[in-house]
């Protein structure tokens, strides 16, 4: 067999739909329960359309004003810029930690996702406090003549900060669905004498296609949503424009409108992203065990795989991190009182815990359908639950206040509807990486083991679920993460006095009490980190059992 | 085989536990609640021994809800007549403003009001100044002496300051030094002078207390903020190199601003609700002020930091603060001289 034979094998196959698939139409428990989801998720949407409506014919004066489509290119510049720098380095990352020797593989692993759990404001904080014009780096490099560095504010400091947040995204996803992935193919290629490198760009990417289309979507509209950075390295985005209505004005409608043009948006970047995703089966076709892929060897490329994980180390966590302890060490030098109670530590755990539960718990129908049951109705229900998510965080929580207040009042300010906006704010994060693994989940597994007697339930506990673990998992760790640090959710929803690591960070440095925030900064990085490490690990055993 | 089985157990349990605990604590919830709940705009560092001590003193659970005073507002705006909220205590008097003029608030009694100055309270009743706050320059002692400052805010459009000043245009406190420019001098005057620090490229900032850090760090030589944010920095580093300059000329620059609280017309809790104004306009309490979060105590005769010059020491502009409520027209002209 020839490898182009082998490359035909593997795709031309798979780019069509399963038949299979189409002829079975989804059981309509399965569809209800989807669409409930997808309906939730659209909630904060609804309320937009409803407070837009109250603006009349000054919509469109809005909408067209120069100053906003000037802010509405910014955004859409920086989104591209960092939507690529962050998924290259994702992919290589993801690759470098699960495929090849590099040295300290599994510590790598785990760090190299850590500076995700660093809410944008300090991360962006202490990239001015290192990189700043007269930042610490300047300082060092001052007996050098160095009197200050380039500036680091604006389009490239934005680039930098939000590229070295969410690159972890992308390793995530894509992490999973290489450890998903069935080497089979790639040692046919390989007994083929391919060189690794073809292997990687024909056979390997093309898989990895749909974690990455879903490790960048997430990137982008974390991009598009963030306004911790974009606020503190001075670049005017439209999150930004955003605030200034509401901070200055209180003039709901007309940020409404603004935000609906967010949506719009959004709108088009996931039409840009089913477009390139197209509809393949990337489950293994063929007979036999699937077993882990052999690492491939780095050779002379070893020292400079380290230096980029180490680089991004530093930079994205090291440097943070070292900011964080400078805090601390003032503050224990003026005797500041720097740590209150460990309520907030369980709070946090709490709610990070219940949130990546319930989130993955709402993915997994979603995805089920989109995958299993491709078609009109799933795609719309798909599409429902991503629509809301480059909005800012506290136009979801306001909307949630909307609707909450009026049509569930018992619920308001309470743990379960601060569970439930999590979920939905993050619902497309679980989505997108439990959509990817379960695309590696041959459904002649299952339909093997009902023709045994199963019954479909069981069929997918026994079967099924095990199969979908990595993608389950890190859906989990990534809702984990981004609700530690998610603030106007929790500061409008949590129920009254419920105070977490995020919240009581963001006091402290509301009230410029640096000191005071460095202790649960740092608590919140070490939960997440110990956290993350056991996801991984597990993830990591599994493959290998 | 004795991990695997472990293993596999933990992995078993893990989800169910997870979903246990999530339900588990959805069901924990508490009752809705009877005591007395405050939405707060300001920091909960500084502001929560004084709601402890309120709490020690009448007896009275307090609830406090921590968030960004336009953040909370808005929320008591979409909440409307259903909100849990009895008392909103405000970081600026904008927010207080727009909950006013959304019927929102209920009149306070006059007994409270007279207690602060006419200036620092709403004239209707409706929300009353607690602590004052002086707009100030704050400059590097390193690179700048007091001599080199000058007169008024129209000084720093001089082209000598080119690249050397910092402001924080989306912050309130700056919007109303604004807006009262545009008060005493025009909408023509307000935009040349906002023209003016633009074409000398000021550094952006989103925050007060990052100008303050900037200043100390040498990145700038000055910045226009609240009077208070040096204080908090000299907290953790005592030897910084900045200093607060006050203007020695009356005008927009010299503005006291004000953060001050109101009670809900939807709290059933009015009676309650109204003793927490007053503890806060209690000697007590604006000795409190006075002495940790730096800012000016608005009820007389309570005594002042001594780092901090009196207000009736330096000039301080003479004005209505509720005549500074039209932001969003400060809004279309800050955009106008394409500062946002």
């Amino acid at each position: 067999m020839t490898f182009e034979a082998i490359r035909a094998e593997a795709f031309d196959g798979a780019r069509d739909h399963d038949p299979a698939a189409r002829r079975r139409p989804p059981p309509p428990g399965l569809t209800i329960v989807a669409a409930a989801i997808g309906l939730a998720a659209l909630l904060p949407l609804a309320y937009l359309l409803l407070r837009a409506a109250e603006s009349g014919p000054a919509f469109w004066t809005i909408v067209t004003r120069p100053r906003t489509l000037t802010v509405l290119w910014n955004s859409v510049l920086l989104t591209a810029l960092v939507t690529s720098s962050a998924t290259l380095i994702g992919i290589a990352v993801a690759w470098l930690t699960t495929r090849t020797d590099l040295p300290a593989r599994h510590v790598w692993a785990v760090v190299t996702c850590l500076p995700l759990v660093l809410p944008s404001y300090v991360g962006a904080f202490a990239l001015i406090g290192a990189l700043g014009p007269r930042g610490m780096v300047q300082t060092l490099l001052a007996p050098l003549g160095v009197e200050r560095l380039p500036s680091l504010y604006g389009l490239p400091g934005a680039w930098l900060a939000l590229t070295l947040f969410s690159y972890p995204y992308v390793v995530l996803t894509v992490r999973a669905a290489l450890r998903g992935l069935d080497p089979a193919v790639e040692d046919a290629a390989r007994s083929l004498g391919k060189s690794p490198r073809r292997i990687f760009f024909d056979i390997t990417l093309p898989h990895l296609r749909p974690s990455i289309l879903a490790g960048g979507l997430l990137v982008a509209l974390y991009t598009l949503s963030d306004f911790g950075a974009v606020s503190m390295l001075q670049f005017n985005s439209f999150t930004r424009a955003i605030f200034v209505l509401y901070r200055t004005s209180f003039d709901r409608s007309a940020a409404a409108v603004l935000a609906l043009m967010l949506v719009a948006l959004t709108l088009l970047i996931l039409w840009g992203e089913a477009r390139a995703r197209g509809s393949s089966r990337l489950y293994r076709a063929g007979v036999g065990a699937s077993r882990p892929s052999p690492r491939v060897r780095l050779g002379i490329w070893k020292i400079p795989s380290v230096l980029v994980c180490a680089g991004l180390t530093t930079l994205g966590l090291v440097l943070p991190v070292l900011v964080i302890v400078f805090w601390l060490f003032q503050g224990w030098k003026a005797g500041e009182p720097l740590w209150r109670g460990w309520d907030m530590v369980w709070n946090s755990s709490r709610a990070a815990l219940c949130a990546g539960a319930v989130t993955v718990a709402a993915a997994l129908p979603v995805a089920w359908l989109a995958v299993r049951h491709p078609g009109r109705r799933a795609r719309l229900i798909e599409r429902s639950a991503y629509a809301g998510h480059a909005l800012p965080s506290i136009m979801i929580a306001l909307a949630l206040v909307f609707w909450s207040v009026r049509y569930a009042p018992g619920l308001y300010q309470s743990f379960g509807l601060l569970l439930f906006a999590y979920a939905c704010r993050f619902l497309p994060e679980a989505l997108g990486s439990v959509r990817a693994s379960l695309l590696h989940v041959s459904p002649r597994y299952e339909e093997a083991a009902r023709g045994l007697g199963h019954r479909p339930l069981s069929v997918f506990r026994t079967v099924t679920l095990p199969l979908l673990r990595p993608g389950l998992l890190s859906g989990f760790a990534l809702v984990f993460m981004t609700t530690m640090k998610e603030l106007p959710l929790t500061l409008l929803l949590s129920p009254t006095g419920f105070s977490t690591l995020a919240t009581r960070i963001w006091s402290a440095t509301e009230d410029a009490l640096f000191a005071q925030a460095a202790a649960p900064a740092l608590v919140l990085v070490v939960l997440s980190g110990i956290f993350v490490g056991v996801i991984l690990k597990q993830e990591e055993e599994d493959v290998y059992e | 085989m004795k991990t695997k089985f472990t293993n596999t157990l933990f992995r078993r349990l893990l989800p169910v536990a997870l979903i246990a605990g999530a339900l588990g604590s959805i069901a924990m919830n508490d009752a809705p609640s009877s005591p007395l709940v405050v939405y707060c705009g300001r920091g909960e560092e500084l502001i929560r021994p004084l709601f402890e001590q309120f709490q020690q003193q009448s007896g009275m659970a307090v609830e406090v809800r921590y968030g960004g005073t336009a953040e909370l507002a808005a929320t008591i705006l979409e909440e409307g007549d259903r909100s849990p909220a009895d008392v909103f205590f405000a970081q600026d008097a904008g927010a207080l403003g727009a909950l006013k003029k959304a019927g929102r608030l209920a009149t306070l009694d006059e007994s409270l009001l007279e207690r602060v100055p006419a200036t620092y309270r709403s004239p209707e009743g409706s929300w009353v100044g607690i602590s004052g706050r002086a707009r100030v320059v704050v400059y590097n002692t390193d690179r700048l002496k007091e001599a080199d400052l000058p007169d008024d805010m129209d000084g720093f459009t001089d082209p000598a300051w080119k690249g050397r000043i910092g402001w924080a245009p989306e912050n309130g406190s700056f919007q109303a030094f604004v807006t009262a420019l545009r008060v005493r001098e025009g909408d023509e005057k307000a935009l040349a002078w906002l023209k003016g620090i633009q074409a000398n490229e000021p550094r952006v900032f989103a925050k007060n207390s990052a100008i303050v850090a900037a200043v100390a760090a040498g990145e700038i030589d000055a910045g226009f903020v609240n009077h208070y944010y040096l204080f908090g920095a000299r907290k953790t580093n005592p030897d910084i190199a900045a200093e607060n300059y006050y203007f020695p000329r009356q005008h927009a620059g010299t503005l006291v601003n004000v953060a001050g609280a109101g009670v809900l017309a939807s709290s059933d809790n009015q009676e309650a609700a109204r003793s927490l104004v007053a503890f806060l306009l209690s000697p007590d309490a604006q000795a409190y002020f006075a002495r940790e979060t730096s800012e000016y105590p608005l009820v007389e005769d309570v005594p002042l930091r001594e780092d901090i010059p009196a207000l009736n020491a330096v000039p301080v502009l003479e004005i209505d603060l509720n005549l500074l409520d039209d932001l969003p027209g400060t809004l279309e002209l800050i955009h106008a001289a394409g500062v946002l």
